[in-house]
């Protein structure tokens, strides 16, 4: 009898079959039913209260785990460590933002009713065409994964197709969100120059201001990293991901088996950075601002040492990552704003060194949480007789 | 699975049912000539051993056919006609040319059993792969392939922790689950027991007949095991052909291997 | 009269004074004490167009203090005594005023400020005070004022200015200032001469002067001539000037771009040694060079407190110096982290940017986060006008030249030395290398060591020409990948042309497109080109490339 073939991908194997995806999902969960009542129902006398503050902090942490979902997509199982994912998320950051702005309408300080408070300063006439239709929230919505989709895209079509990897990607990606940063810190690109976007009054007719909004926004977060880390989760467990990894280790292995490995890295580099964009999106309503600044190479790399101090190749690794690391970022810049940067360079050489496998991989308490516990395949038992079918040839 | 001795013909003899065929090919790198007006050709079904010193140009040739290094001049085709040089490595595989590198290169983090199921026939575009469930045949497939290089046993160990020779093998198991019609063989044999060198031989006996092998070997003990045609190549050029007899008592190639 | 001499703002006008003192140049045009007093009294007079005339007066009289009043005139340091309405020169020392006669030149004691009242001075009357000196210096010793005078008179033509530039023009013995002062005789003869033959001779003098004052001069009779024969003969020499403008300012562009190009490739000489030969990947190479620039300040502290004599020698003191930092704190680099991280070319990129980060922090608690001044020696300052407008600053020359030199000493060190050898050695076969006895550990240490000193020693360079600040290395580090990759990664000669390359199609591309488009657009340049050069201009071929 032959034994069982498994079926891989029945339902919803590929989430369940994850320890560490499903505390995720579970502390995911919670947060979505908690939040809301701590904030909007518990008064604000009472110790459990959250207040709206800590709502929009959570809501900005659970956008950057996204961002670093994104990252450890590509970089824990296709290897391609991106320098530019700063970039995609400020990309869609912006496309909120640009959508945010025409939603102020007339209650600017000029009271212009289509252009921008910034465009009436530097005398505009009308809204430049890559303004156009970000007036519609389906359309902005779009842009947000669109936009750094389509730049990905593109990007990924020339270097890949030409073999650009490793390092010489790593370099080439932080070349161009520095030409990005650049170019929107330019007054004449029509995305606000310096100062960026910002002063938003509403999203979708709530008011931003509002505790209600707060806490929607950071539902809507929790519900995306959520939805974002099952087709994550989804990818790397199908075969897709088995290639993904099978080029992270041996590429030309790969290309000799007859994959298009350009292929699979476009895609693959594409979804990450539609990700990042949306990534940004959620980020700007919280935090009420998107300027050139998110462009700068630094905040690229700092992405990737939340993957690395989580645990890379584990997706959930990520988003923890993210999450401690900007927790220490915000108590670290309050207590001690000089020892901040010590404290990352010092993650950055540590982590590298001496935990490659990050926390997830290396933390006593979750021993089978290593990569091999994704998704295996049949189970041979060493010994046991295999059942030879009737094949013809060898 | 009966060993097929290869046919023999005359070396230069040119016709459109070659599997594989090399006329005049040349690459060099920076002014130095790896290959230098090579040509030879294999036919459906034959088993062919290359031989030659460091530098002969037995692993460029491999490049070449396998779409990784361009020519600079010169023909290679597959299959009666197919021309190689205008296609990539990928769309080569595809057609049915496998290759096992020199040194051995399996997926070290995925599973033996994953290894192969990567490597089966078809499947190779990204929304097919996304999609892809593996159905009962290709399990069958797969399983009679891990028992065809004795690995059904490590099915389930990642790739990683085999031993050099498992390596090798898994690696020619996965050239089996691509189905192809010509298997380039780097130096199957390095870092083998002799017991395992003998059994590498045999296995490469038996997958010859339905499929051509090409196989480059530094080992002369295995190359006449195979007991097959063999090629010598001498900076970049076929300096004899024949069979092992034949070219071990050719003078120019004993001046090749021990003159120097 | 030493009072005044300490003033930096007077040193040109007692320039002027020395030399009437002890030459007499001026004695054709002296005239007797009397009358220039009443000339000075006149700069005092009550409507601005008096004032003029007075000023034009004060520079006619050839007086041996015309100049020194006029320049301080210009700065605003002219008072009159509201007693007796005499004019001083003045001097505010905390709550009064030094006074010094402006006709005499003697000492006057001193006032408190309500009893003078200072002789007011609007634009107009600078311009003509301006154009009134620039006619006065035009008779210097010194050669420098003589030649500055001799342009701003170019720039105000006027007809005033004719009988001291003839005198001028003969007596001058530097022959490109008496170039130049025929040049502006031409000048003054196309602007105010009486008749057509005078101004086509000037012009035909002028077309041999390519310089965008002799456009604008030019242009200007051009238009205001409009169809007839001086108008054509304008023309067809501002035809000429603007070909031979455009030649110069095509060789100012390549300048400025080897002079760009010299920076970046001091930048990344020493980063195509770490990531080119080694295969690091070193993010804290901008930080080595921001510790040369810093060691450069440090040197330059000592010398400033100790030997403030010595000053011009601490830039050569801190080359060494810098070297010795960086090149030590690359090695400990290399022992304490890269050891551990070899055939990890992912994770080498993110520890070393962690240090970027903890390099900067520290350089930023020690010294500050605000920019350091640091100096230039005499002989790296100054610049000469070569022609067309073009000027060759002298400290970047320097730099160019310096970065060849350290390129040459590199390349010798690689091809020359035990020390080149063992690393080619390691570099291709670093288990054969080892079993031949070297010392693989100490060849990676050194060789990391040399391309973190040479960073260094960049940074003495680039203190030069930039703000020392923590934020040095980071400004360099994208661009000077840029270099490697687009150079081809292993080859000293890809980065020489890499570097040059780049730093001239920047500089190329900046009049067109400004300075940030400039850059963006060679980045894509560099993006689209390793399409068709993955590997580089000067890649290395075949299969040893590979692995």
């Amino acid at each position: 009898m032959n034994t069982a073939v498994p079926q891989r991908r029945s339902g919803f194997s590929f989430l369940l079959t994850d320890r560490g995806g499903r505390i995720l999902l579970s502390v995911l969960l919670v947060l979505i039913i908690a939040v809301p009542i701590l904030n909007l129902w518990v008064p604000e006398s009472s110790p459990f209260h959250v207040p709206t503050f800590v709502v929009s902090l959570l809501g900005k942490y659970l956008a950057f785990a996204l961002l670093a979902l994104s990252v450890d997509l590509i970089w824990g199982f296709a290897g391609i460590l991106s320098l530019g994912h700063g970039a995609f998320f400020a990309l869609g950051g912006y496309a909120m933002g640009m959508h945010l702005m025409r939603e102020i309408g007339g209650r600017g300080v000029y009271g212009n009713p289509i252009l921008p408070d910034f465009m009436v300063f530097l005398n505009w006439k009308e809204l430049p065409w890559y303004w156009l239709g970000f007036d519609m929230f389906w359309f902005a919505m779009l842009m947000v994964a669109v936009a750094p989709g389509a730049l990905a895209f593109l990007f990924g079509w020339l270097a890949f197709r030409s073999r650009v990897t490793g390092v010489y990607l790593s370099i080439i990606t932080q070349a161009l969100t520095f030409a990005l940063m650049l170019a929107f810190f330019r007054n004449d690109m029509g995305f606000g120059g310096n100062n960026g976007l910002t002063d938003f009054k509403d999203v979708l007719g709530f008011n931003l201001q509002s505790d209600a909004t707060r806490v929607g926004l950071f539902i809507a977060t929790a519900l995306l990293l959520a939805l974002s880390y099952a087709l994550c989760r989804l990818i790397v467990t199908s075969r897709l991901g088995s290639v993904l990894v099978a080029i992270r280790d041996a590429e030309s292995r790969t290309r000799f088996l007859g994959y298009r490995v350009e292929h699979y890295q476009l895609f693959v580099f594409t979804v990450s950075a539609a990700l990042a964009g949306i990534a940004g999106a959620l980020y700007v309503p919280q935090v009420g601002i998107i300027n050139p600044s998110e462009f700068t190479p630094a905040n690229s790399i700092e992405i990737v040492i939340w993957v690395a101090i989580g645990g890379r190749g584990t997706l959930y690794g990520a988003v923890l990552g993210a999450v401690i690391v900007n927790f220490a970022k915000t108590y670290l810049t309050g207590a001690f704003p000089d020892i901040w940067l010590y404290f990352l360079g010092a993650m950055f050489i540590l982590v590298t060194i001496f935990l490659p496998k990050g926390l997830v991989g290396t933390l006593p308490a979750f021993p089978s949480l290593s990569r091999k516990s994704a998704a295996k395949p049949r189970p041979v038992s060493p010994g046991a007789p295999p059942v030879r079918q009737a094949a013809p040839g060898e | 699975m009966a060993m097929v001795q290869a046919t023999m013909r005359p070396v230069g003899e040119v016709d459109n049912d070659s599997i594989l065929y090399l006329d005049g090919v040349s690459v060099s790198f920076d002014g130095f000539k790896a290959l230098n007006n090579l040509s030879f050709v294999v036919d459906p079904g034959e088993l062919r051993a290359i031989i030659g010193p460091n530098g002969a140009g037995k692993t460029t040739m491999m490049d070449v056919v396998t779409g990784k290094t361009r020519p600079d001049e010169g023909r290679v085709e597959f299959n009666g006609g197919i021309d190689l040089t205008k296609l990539d490595e990928a769309r080569i595989a595809n057609l049915g040319i496998g290759r096992k590198f020199q040194k051995p290169t399996v997926f070290e983090f995925h599973t033996v059993f994953r290894n192969l199921e990567l490597a089966l026939k078809g499947h190779r575009g990204v929304l097919d792969s996304l999609l892809f469930r593996r159905g009962d045949d290709q399990q069958a497939r797969i399983e009679e392939v891990l028992e065809t290089i004795a690995l059904t046993g490590a099915a389930d160990m990642e790739a990683g922790s085999l031993s050099h020779g498992q390596k090798q093998w898994l690696e020619i198991g996965m050239l089996l689950m691509q189905d192809p019609e010509l298997l380039l063989v780097d130096e199957p044999a390095a870092g083998m027991t002799d017991a395992e060198t003998e059994q590498t031989a045999a296995l490469l006996k038996r997958i010859a007949g339905r499929r051509s092998v090409v196989v480059v070997e530094h080992d002369m003990e295995f190359v006449k095991a195979l007991g097959c045609r063999v090629t010598v190549l001498h900076e970049g050029s076929v300096l004899a052909e024949g069979s092992l007899e034949r070219v071990q008592a050719d003078e120019q190639v004993v001046e090749v291997y021990l003159g120097r | 009269m030493a009072r005044i001499a300490t003033l930096p703002g007077r040193l040109a006008a007692l320039g002027v004074l020395l030399t009437v003192v002890l030459g007499g140049a001026l004695s054709a045009h002296a005239e007797d004490a009397r009358d220039f007093d009443a000339l000075v009294a006149g700069l005092n007079a009550k409507s601005f167009k008096s004032k003029i005339k007075a000023v034009d007066a004060v520079a006619a009289s050839g007086h041996e203090r015309a100049a020194d009043v006029l320049a301080v005139f210009l700065g605003g340091k002219l008072f009159a005594r509201r007693s007796d309405g005499r004019i001083f020169m003045t001097e505010r020392s905390g709550g009064v005023y030094l006074l010094t006669d402006a006709v005499t030149g003697a000492d006057a004691g001193q006032a408190p400020g309500k009893k003078l009242r200072k002789v007011r001075v609007n634009n107009r009357v600078r311009v003509a005070i301006r154009t009134a000196l620039g006619g006065l210096t035009l008779l210097s010793p010194d050669p420098a004022k003589r030649s500055a005078a001799a342009d701003a008179v170019f720039k105000s033509p006027n007809a005033g200015f004719l009988p001291t530039l003839e005198a001028a023009i003969a007596r001058e013995t530097v022959e490109k200032i008496k170039i130049k002062l025929i040049m502006t005789r031409a000048a003054v003869q196309l602007k105010t001469g009486k008749t057509d033959g005078i101004k086509l001779t000037a012009i035909g003098t002028l077309s041999d002067l390519a310089t965008p004052a002799s456009r604008a001069l030019l242009a200007g009779v051009v238009q205001a001539e409009g169809g007839n024969a001086i108008s054509e003969a304008a023309a067809g020499a501002l035809a000429g000037i603007e070909r031979k403008l455009a030649f110069w300012n095509a060789v100012g562009n390549i300048f400025q771009g080897l002079s760009l190009g010299s920076v970046l490739l001091l930048a990344a000489v020493g980063l195509a040694i770490t990531f080119g030969v080694m295969g690091v990947i070193n993010m804290a190479h901008g930080e080595l060079v921001m510790l040369g620039a810093y060691t450069t300040f440090v040197i330059q502290e000592i010398f400033r407190t100790h030997f403030p004599d010595l000053f011009d020698w601490s830039i050569i003191v801190a080359l060494p110096c810098a070297f010795a930092v960086s090149g030590a704190f690359g090695i400990a680099i290399e022992r304490g982290i890269i050891r551990h991280l070899y055939g990890r070319p992912l994770e080498t990129l993110l520890a070393t940017w962690g240090l970027s980060l903890v390099l900067q922090q520290l350089v930023r608690s020690v010294f500050g986060p605000t920019n350091r001044e640091v100096g230039s020696p005499s002989w790296m300052s100054g610049s000469m006008e070569i022609a067309g407008g073009f000027v060759l600053t002298f400290n970047r020359a320097w730099i160019i030249l310096f970065s060849l030199l350290v390129l040459a000493a590199l390349i010798v060190v690689f091809k020359k030395t035990a020390f080149g050898l063992q690393m080619r050695a390691v570099t291709q076969n670093r288990a054969m290398a080892g079993s031949m006895g070297i010392r693989t550990g100490w060849v990676d240490a050194m060789t990391f060591g040399l391309g973190a000193g040479i960073a260094g020693v960049a940074g003495v360079a680039l203190s030069q020409i930039d703000n020392v600040s923590p934020n040095l290395g980071q400004a360099y580090i994208i661009d000077s990948f840029m270099v490697v990759v687009f150079g081809g990664v292993g080859n000293l000669w890809g980065t020489l042309v890499g570097a040059f390359t780049l730093g001239i199609v920047n500089k190329f591309l900046e009049p067109f497109a400004g300075a940030v488009l400039a850059k963006i657009l060679v980045l894509v340049v560099i993006i689209l080109f390793i399409q068709k050069r993955p590997r580089g201009l000067f890649a290395l071929k075949g299969r040893a490339v590979e692995n």
